[in-house]
């Protein structure tokens, strides 16, 4: 490490707790004027949560920042951003509406009683675009109409005229051409040279070389190495990112593959993402897709569920195509657990029973009257069969935790009797407890002759729960093994590659 | 959670489940009563004392009875995460068609049963339109308000229809009677001409309907799929609900009860004017969203719409009684909109809590 006298930001055994998960555990992580600190780890290794932290969108139960020396405690968004805390996320946070110049300045307009002061504004924001060597950005065109690259730029300019300190990129460039990310790195040199200190999070390892010198690595919420990126290789972080003892229990249940029950030949969505997927899937099969975030694993779920529509290709299940709507494929027998319960999976002011019989009221109605009695001893067996904690089964389900929810969800899908379930992230935000049943489910409903896809960004669960695991990468489902012959460092390298390479 | 393996849950009983069906509407039935209350109270002190009278429970009834019917309608649109801000001009539409068919000599069955259709047909267009133009329900229906204002003036030749009183049925106005004769078919029971009937049949259908719509909501496939609808359209589209479908239902069954308060009002204007139900969408919606049910959609209550369309009523009722101006009704029940949403949100974060 440098002897630089005071870094810009100094972060120091920061603790956060979510009820009983440890989201973060004792990181600590200084970033000093001027240079660029890569930070590295899994989904779910607490990146984010850290850099809520910083941001000031969760407070920390214990451990203390600094910036320049100076204590740091942001109590809001607001407090990290007048410090000098600038973030710029993947998604935008601009105006769509509003000139280049009025997003630049906006929450910040320079004015005197009120009356906005223009020619000074017009000054500042030409002086943000010209250190960023965009001097020629036209100031009145609306934000909408620019490229995703220079949107991002405005996002930037705006963080200078904060005058910040410290500026986070979270994937800045997962949704940039090849050109723009080439633009923003040299930004960020510029911004280097400007003696701005830089977090940047990224999942390309080959684009962290490009503009970070040092890295810390993140996993299951703690600091497990750091260096300099010139000084080590891509094998060495994978492993230190994935190199974990396995804690949990994975509890296995015996079940053995048998006949082919799903087929997909080169389907293809609506926008060619997904696309040429081929895959099938047998009965007492469960089978793992891993991929980075955007990959397509939910879009593919969503073509099997006729949630959206597909461009080309073909899905059978046993001998027969599937009917083209939601509700004909739930009748064939596919069952969706979606990955988001708040905003698709379950109707959250609704009970447990609505939700957990929706898809399938007609054994409990004759004349589209339902008889409640009786489908009330049948919600009652499915949640004592999931173990459902709740006060009854007629409590809205946002007044749950997260484990009971989704056992609600599951709930539904195996209520509809389906033979193909399909579980697209089940364990996230869920505690460990809840993670170790819903394994030990999945592996009891394989020995009823279910087949299961089971999408995750969680390797461990993957190799360890399911027989085979495929990985996507930009919408293609690029190879899949049998579980044994993976190894966490390869699906890894498989996912992160670009395209044609590997 | 491990070391627990039976779930921890009470026993699902009869009275909690009544109980929980009794908090949801609760708080606007209480505020029923305290209105009452207030102005029972306030009458006696400084006003005529007639408040509380017989005949003016009577006359409160009756007025709130037309925009009650049309308010369950709307309860359901709302439940489901709609609006429909046509409700005003389809009703008095539906007024108006009655009236033509009247003067023009049809059948009284043929009219009625016309004029109730035309409801149904607004909210099959209101509901076709939400669903295939993918269009907020605000802005479809704020235009299909001005077309049926439009058609509505194009039947009645931009004047009211007055049907000859002698082709209007001498049932027709006894919906609404202030002063209610038990209908024939009970006097052919034997009870007497001057009975102490309270209410006035159209009350009575009313609250027939209520009963009805009620356990259409909590005892139908279809009373499922509007809740679930409104509370998370998306997870309605996940659990293989053909959304547009409901939706379009939706909205007939909001026309047909539209339609039917479309009949009171002919009732009591004995004639239909296209012209009278701008702005009464407003208070149909008022009554609804005083009532408990929420504006995003998975709430609602028919008890609680009752309540909503009574405090309306009473309060308008009440100042009439003491003597305050119309303008002081007007903020009053502004007053009350806001307040009743505000409780009910502060009660919906507990909830949520």
């Amino acid at each position: 490490m440098m002897p630089s006298p005071t870094p810009a930001l100094r972060m120091e055994g920061i603790t956060k707790r979510f009820g009983a998960t440890s989201a973060l555990r004792g990181v600590s992580l200084q970033v000093a004027a001027g240079e660029v600190l890569a930070l590295i780890g899994e989904n779910g290794a607490g990146k984010s949560t850290l850099m809520k932290v910083l941001s000031g969108a969760y407070r920390a139960d214990s451990g203390s920042m600094e910036l320049r020396g100076h204590p740091f405690a942001p109590k809001r968004p607001h407090d990290a951003l007048s410090a000098g805390v600038a973030m710029i996320y993947q998604e935008l946070n601009l105006a769509p509406d509003l000139s280049v110049e009025d997003n630049i300045m906006l929450g910040q307009e320079s004015s005197r009683l009120g009356l906005l002061n223009r020619s000074q504004q017009r000054r500042m924001v030409k002086e943000a675009l010209a250190m960023l060597g965009h001097a020629d950005l036209p100031l009145r065109r609306p934000v909408r109409s620019l490229s995703v690259g220079l949107q991002q730029l405005v996002e930037i300019a705006r963080a200078l005229v904060l005058s910040a300190k410290v500026i986070v990129f979270d994937e800045p460039t997962s949704s940039l051409t090849q050109h723009d990310a080439e633009n923003l790195f040299k930004v960020i040199d510029k911004l280097k040279a400007a003696g701005i200190a830089i977090v940047y999070i990224s999942h390309f390892l080959e684009e962290l070389r490009r503009v970070a010198d040092r890295f810390v690595v993140l996993r299951d919420g703690q600091s497990v190495g750091q260096g300099r990126l010139a000084e080590v290789d891509e094998a060495h972080i994978i492993s230190l990112m994935v190199g974990r003892s396995v804690d949990e229990l994975f509890p296995s249940v015996f079940h053995r593959p048998g006949d082919v029950l799903l087929t997909l030949e080169q389907l293809t969505g609506s926008s060619n993402y997904p696309r040429d997927v081929d895959l099938k899937l047998r009965r007492g099969e469960i089978l793992g897709l891993f991929g980075l975030v955007g990959a397509g694993r939910t879009e593919l779920l969503r073509l099997l569920m006729a949630l959206d529509p597909i461009r080309s290709g073909r899905i059978r299940l046993a001998a027969s195509e599937p009917p083209p709507s939601t509700r004909g494929r739930i009748r064939a027998g596919l069952a969706l657990v979606s990955e988001d319960r708040k905003t698709e999976g379950l109707a959250q002011t609704r009970s447990i029973a609505d939700n957990a019989t929706l898809s399938r009221l007609g054994p409990y109605s004759r004349w589209g009257w339902i008889n409640l009695r009786k489908r009330r001893a049948a919600v009652e067996e499915w949640m004592g069969k999931l173990q459902i904690r709740a006060r009854s089964q007629d409590q809205p389900v946002v007044q749950l935790s997260g484990g009971n929810q989704q056992k609600v969800a599951i709930a539904r899908a195996l209520h509809q009797n389906a033979e193909v379930i399909l579980l697209d992230e089940p364990t996230r935000g869920i505690d460990v407890g809840t993670k170790a049943e819903i394994y030990r489910l999945m592996g009891e409903l394989a020995a009823a002759g279910k087949a299961i896809i089971f999408v995750s960004s969680y390797l461990p669960e993957l190799l360890s729960v399911c027989d085979r695991v495929g990985v996507m990468v930009r919408g293609r489902l690029r190879e899949i093994r049998p579980a044994t012959d993976w190894t966490e460092e390869a699906i890894m390298t498989l996912a992160i590659r670009p395209e044609g390479e590997g | 959670m491990s070391n627990v393996s039976a779930p921890t849950r009470l026993p699902p009983t009869g009275a909690r489940q009544h109980l929980s069906l009794l908090t949801s509407s609760f708080g606007p039935l209480l505020g029923l009563i305290v209105v009452i209350a207030f102005f029972a109270i306030m009458d006696r002190t400084m006003g005529g004392g007639t408040f509380m009278s017989a005949a003016n429970l009577r006359t409160i009834a009756v007025q709130t009875s037309t925009v009650a019917v049309a308010a369950l309608g709307m309860t359901v649109i709302i439940i489901s995460g709609g609006i429909d801000l046509s409700a005003g001009t389809t009703l008095s539409l539906c007024a108006t068609v009655i009236a033509y068919c009247l003067r023009e000599n049809y059948h009284v069955l043929a009219a009625i049963g016309l004029g109730i259709g035309t409801g149904v047909l607004a909210g099959f267009i209101n509901g076709t339109l939400i669903s295939l133009l993918r269009v907020m329900p605000f802005i479809v229906t704020l235009g299909t308000m001005s077309v049926f204002l439009g058609v509505g003036k194009r039947v009645a030749q931009e004047t009211t229809v007055r049907p000859n009183p002698a082709q209007v049925p001498d049932w027709v106005p006894t919906l609404v009677a202030t002063r209610p004769v038990p209908p024939e078919w009970l006097q052919a029971l034997g009870v007497p001409k001057e009975t102490l009937m309270p209410f006035a049949n159209g009350v009575w259908l009313a609250l027939l309907l209520a009963v009805l719509l009620a356990l259409v909501l909590r005892y139908t496939v279809f009373g499922r799929y509007v809740f679930a609808l409104g509370s998370n359209e998306a997870t309605a589209r996940l659990c293989g609900i053909n959304v547009p479908l409901v939706k379009t239902c939706v909205y007939m069954l909001a026309g047909l009860f539209v339609g039917i308060a479309g009949l009171y009002q002919f009732a009591r204007l004995s004639a239909g004017n296209p012209m009278s139900g701008r702005g009464l969408e407003l208070n149909i919606i008022a009554a609804v969203v005083i009532g408990g049910a929420s504006l995003n959609g998975g709430q609602g209550t028919v008890l609680g719409t009752l309540a909503g369309a009574g405090i309306m009523a009473v309060i308008n009722s009440g100042c009439t009684q003491l003597g305050l101006s119309n303008a002081v009704q007007d903020i009053i029940n502004g007053v009350i909109i806001v307040a009743a949403v505000t409780l009910d949100q502060i009660r919906q974060r507990r909830l949520a809590a």
